[in-house]
């Protein structure tokens, strides 16, 4: 894709790997039950499928602005970033280390299509177990953020854990949701939804979408200074899970459905929230885009 | 099971859970004192104005009715699949309520959950399986995704996914594979409030899932790789 000059290397092109040591302070960066260790997950070799030697996820420690924070980064290019077993244990066992480390805060590198279906009941168990930690460790007061710019966006169970995080960080050409493009044209039928109309699938899930709505907090442009400067000046920012906190995120939700319910695309949602013109908000480079929304914009509580 | 024989064997002792379309709600009576109750029935899919509305009530037994247990009744096929929740955000609602429940479990209320017809998905995941404990009736159907299905996805001949899950609880829809993944932790038949009574009665514990999944074979992995990953030291330390 040809774009505007990035102030460095894009974080949907790197690896996972790549992207958590981009994110953290340089060097600081220690792994976790590693590739080394040979720990691959025990269901794929009877559908003959290779295995990754980190199950496709890297976990561990590292700094972020000199702070200590712990990292996950999901490799998209392994099984779609696919939650199984293993991949789902790594992610449990970093937010159970959490617990006990107190870090400023816990960031995961989200690139998934959600419960990896070679493993089906154990993908959704362990999503199940990633969702209860991460709120776990925010109950802690540990701030857990998202951070979502990979090809494969966030879906399915995991698009409902980056929701339970205290804040997403997005790319615009990232994606967000529970149910993608494919699986409603597959389970509705064409009628419901196209999924080859490219331009409705990045303005129903792609980041400028998810921004306007609130559903994520900064819209960020592709590339790894980015995200890490983002992700830096949140750590140690948590929100509170608190009765307080909770209805007011209630009482937010419950506005946005109100307004925006009758929308059944988001240009519709996007001419409702007050944007003039709404045709127009794809082709806005972040900047620009940021002013035209400025009004309409939705800011979680 | 009815909805009504459900909540008849539930609280013999009476209960005041109102249906309002597909969604229950109300409290019934136990020996341990009035239960909340929230639940789904007839498989409904979950979209924005229904996970929106279990979290109101969430909260409100949270704000009104300090350290009240919660029986969640599950029957959902998942969330719902349409382009207009995707538009509205569906997994911020569904991410809403999770946290709701976990407000619960923080402020002191015990939560239960009881698969009573269907359990599958997104709404399964952000209500059900959030619970303390969760339980399922005799005959619940749970599941992510049925072979036929799956064979499609994945590409992977349908009667070799057949052949495997009958060494395997990982592929295969069903209950008895649930229970052996350490996710429900138990089956509950006739009397249904001799269990409830029982799940009310144990303190709450952290969620221990994976660990029963090992004691039980069908999840061998995902306890020890969690512990390692807990405890163990980084590299170059």
């Amino acid at each position: 894709m040809t774009g505007p000059r990035r102030a460095g290397p894009s974080y949907r092109e790197a690896s996972a790997r790549r992207r958590l040591a981009a994110i953290l302070d340089e060097g600081s960066f220690g792994e976790l039950l590693g590739p080394t260790e040979r720990v691959t997950s025990p269901h794929l070799a009877a559908l003959d499928l290779p295995v990754a030697f980190d199950d496709g996820v890297v976990v561990g420690t590292g700094l972020l602005g000199g702070q200590p924070v712990l990292g996950a980064s999901q490799e998209g290019r392994f099984l779609g970033g696919a939650v199984g077993e293993v991949h789902g244990a790594k992610l449990t066992g970093l937010l159970r280390r959490a617990l006990a480390e107190r870090p400023a805060a816990v960031l995961l590198l989200l690139d998934t299509g959600g419960v990896r279906l070679q493993e089906a009941n154990a993908g959704i168990v362990a999503v199940s177990e990633v969702m209860r930690a991460v709120l776990a460790v925010r109950a802690a007061g540990i701030p857990v953020l998202a951070l979502v710019g990979g090809a494969w966006g966030c879906f399915g169970g995991m698009g409902i854990v980056a929701r339970c995080c205290d804040g997403v960080l997005m790319s615009e050409e990232a994606r967000m949701g529970i149910s993608g493009p494919d699986v409603i044209e597959a389970t509705r039928g064409v009628e419901e939804l196209d999924a080859s109309d490219r331009a409705m699938v990045w303005r129903t899930w792609g980041g400028k979408h998810r921004v306007l709505l609130g559903e994520a907090d900064r819209l960020l442009e592709d590339s790894l200074p980015a995200f890490r400067e983002a992700a830096r000046q949140l750590v140690g920012r948590a929100r509170p899970l608190t009765l307080a906190a909770l209805e007011a995120e209630q009482a937010w939700l419950a506005r946005r459905l109100a307004d925006l319910g009758g929308s059944a695309d988001a240009l519709d949602a996007w001419r409702s929230a007050g944007v003039d013109e709404p045709e127009r908000l794809p082709l806005l480079e972040p900047p620009a885009w940021s002013a035209a929304v400025a009004g309409a914009r939705r800011v979680r509580p | 099971m009815s909805v009504d024989e459900l909540l008849r064997q539930l609280f013999p002792g009476g209960h005041a859970v109102r249906r309002e379309g597909d969604l229950l709600v109300g409290t019934g009576r136990s020996p341990a004192g009035e239960i909340a109750v929230l639940g789904l029935c007839d498989g409904v899919d979950v979209g924005v104005e229904l996970a929106l509305r279990l979290a109101t009530e969430v909260l409100r037994v949270v704000r009104d009715h300090p350290g009240r247990p919660i029986l969640t009744l599950v029957d959902t096929r998942g969330q719902r699949m349409s382009k207009r929740d995707e538009v509205l955000g569906l997994n911020g609602y569904l991410g809403h309520l999770a946290a709701c429940v976990e407000l619960a479990r923080q402020a002191g209320h015990k939560i239960v959950a009881l698969v009573h017809g269907q359990a599958a998905s997104g709404s399964f995941l952000a209500l059900g399986m959030m619970a303390d404990e969760i339980h399922a009736v005799d005959g619940a159907s749970l599941s992510v995704m049925n072979l036929p299905a799956m064979s499609k996805v994945t590409k992977i001949p349908l009667e070799r996914l057949e052949r495997l899950s009958r060494g395997s609880p990982v592929l295969a829809p069903g209950l008895a594979n649930y229970v052996a993944l350490g996710c429900v932790r138990s089956i509950w038949s006739a009397p249904l409030a001799a269990g409830l009574e029982a799940a009310l009665a144990r303190p709450v514990e952290p969620d221990r899932r994976a660990r029963r999944g090992l004691e039980r074979g069908g999840r061998t992995l995902a306890e020890p790789v969690a512990r390692r990953v807990s405890v163990t030291t980084t590299h170059g330390e």
